[in-house]
């Protein structure tokens, strides 16, 4: 039986120590006959040694106080009753007078409206229904046509599903979700790996037209807009320049020019 | 929010390891960790729990690193070389050992950034060569010819420039 030739696939995996005993039995055969390489390989891995020994310190400092993970998910749970306490004193503030309840009234959290809403929606629609892995849609993307009459009845105008496989996602289905504002159709997709994102379109009262805004809650990144009232937002666990990038896609479908 | 501690907990050294070797700058580097550290956070639950955990946080800490060296290079902040400090990447040599180190993490700054992600990722922070590939969104293949030419390239620059002339070559 004749050998696999030996690539420099084996002799950088040889150095890494990631061939089976076989095989790099095989490389060392190989090696033996090969003085030149020999040095090389050796050469290689004397430096990967001492790469690894210069920056070796770096891993074994003390962490910062920063970098605590425990306090970091910690500080991650206290916003809302931040939001809370703050709100409660900007009330404070605002029932003895001044401007100065005014201010912080605009620092709390506001009820959002038109756009920031939708974003809201979409970014909640995205943490219930996208880490589903049992049934994060209801039609599947087979039937997409029954999910396009169902939607179209809800939301009482034609809806479309955008394509986002340019992008490397692929349709996996929808469903109509309840928002305070109407019923919404969502459409899901995913990359394969494990990236999943959510698009949520409803009827707009404002904002019927809205160029697009982008917002990062920290969890999730949305990309929503409106035209000709209807709105959409886009939403997943991606770079705010990314998630945009593909938004750009589906409004290019959509045939809004602006 | 257990598992999160236990999967993730453990990584952080390697992490501010991996950050520091690339921007060349610690502060930065502790500021990129944290950064990643926040959106592992709000983000643990809408991981697929199927995943890899240390590829995913590797992941997060890539792209914010190399947005980071983006932002740097288009406001023409990139640090000199020659002026990073040099404690940023290498203990002062005590050694015999380690007076070679320090020539290795020179010659290692001067790899091409996507050379330089690929080499840390293998041979210092120990990932196979799958996880690289995902952490670099590349084919294992395009991984594999920049590993090469990485190692190809440190031997080059480490033989041909002897220890002295080393700082003075750099641009």
């Amino acid at each position: 039986m004749t050998q696999r030739p030996i690539t420099e696939d084996d002799l950088q995996s040889y150095v890494d120590n990631a061939l089976n005993p076989e095989r790099r039995a095989e490389v060392d055969a190989f090696l033996a006959g090969n003085p030149a390489l020999r040095e090389r390989v050796d050469t290689d891995i004397a430096y990967k040694l001492a790469l690894r020994e210069a920056l070796a310190p770096i891993a074994s400092e003390p962490l910062p106080a920063r970098l605590n993970l425990a306090r970091l998910a910690d500080e991650r749970r206290k916003p809302r009753i931040a939001g809370w306490t703050s709100a409660a004193a900007a009330m404070a503030l605002m029932l003895t007078g001044g401007a100065g309840g005014w201010s912080l009234r605009l620092a709390s959290e506001e009820p959002r409206a038109g756009i920031g809403s939708l974003a809201q929606e979409a970014a909640d629609s995205y943490a219930v229904f996208a880490p589903d892995l049992g049934r994060p849609v209801e039609i599947q993307a087979a039937d997409e046509a029954q999910l396009v009459s169902w939607a179209s009845r809800r939301l009482d105008r034609a809806v479309k599903v955008p394509n986002l496989s340019a992008a490397g996602y692929t349709f996996l289905g929808g469903r109509v979700v309840p928002t305070p504002h109407g019923p919404a159709a969502l459409y899901m997709y995913d990359n394969g790996s494990g990236t999943r994102l959510v698009m949520l379109t409803r009827n707009m009262a404002i904002d019927k037209n809205a160029p697009m805004a982008t917002d990062d809650n920290g969890q999730v990144t949305t990309v929503s807009w409106a035209s000709q009232g209807l709105g959409y937002s886009l939403a997943g666990p991606l770079e705010p320049e990314r998630l945009h990038t593909i938004a750009d896609q589906a409004r290019i479908q959509f045939g809004h020019v602006s | 929010m257990r598992d999160m501690m236990v999967l993730i907990e453990p990584l952080i050294p390697g992490l501010r390891r991996y950050a520091r070797s690339l921007l060349r700058d610690a502060d930065a580097a502790d500021d990129l960790v944290q950064d990643c550290l926040e959106r592992v956070v709000g983000r643990w639950h809408q991981r697929r729990t199927d995943g890899n955990a240390r590829s995913w946080v590797y992941t997060i800490l890539h792209n914010l690193a190399i947005n980071r060296i983006r932002q740097q290079t288009r406001r023409g902040q990139h640090l000199p070389m020659d002026n990073a400090p040099e404690p940023a990447l290498a203990e002062q040599p005590t050694q015999e050992s380690q007076l070679h180190s320090r020539d290795i993490t020179a010659a290692v700054d001067r790899l091409p950034d996507d050379h330089r992600a690929v080499l840390l990722l293998i041979s210092v922070e120990e990932l196979s060569y799958a996880e690289a590939a995902r952490v670099l969104d590349v084919p294992v293949g395009t991984v594999m010819s920049r590993l090469s030419r990485a190692r190809e390239r440190l031997r080059r620059d480490m033989t041909d420039s002897p220890q002295v002339s080393h700082l003075r070559r750099v641009k």
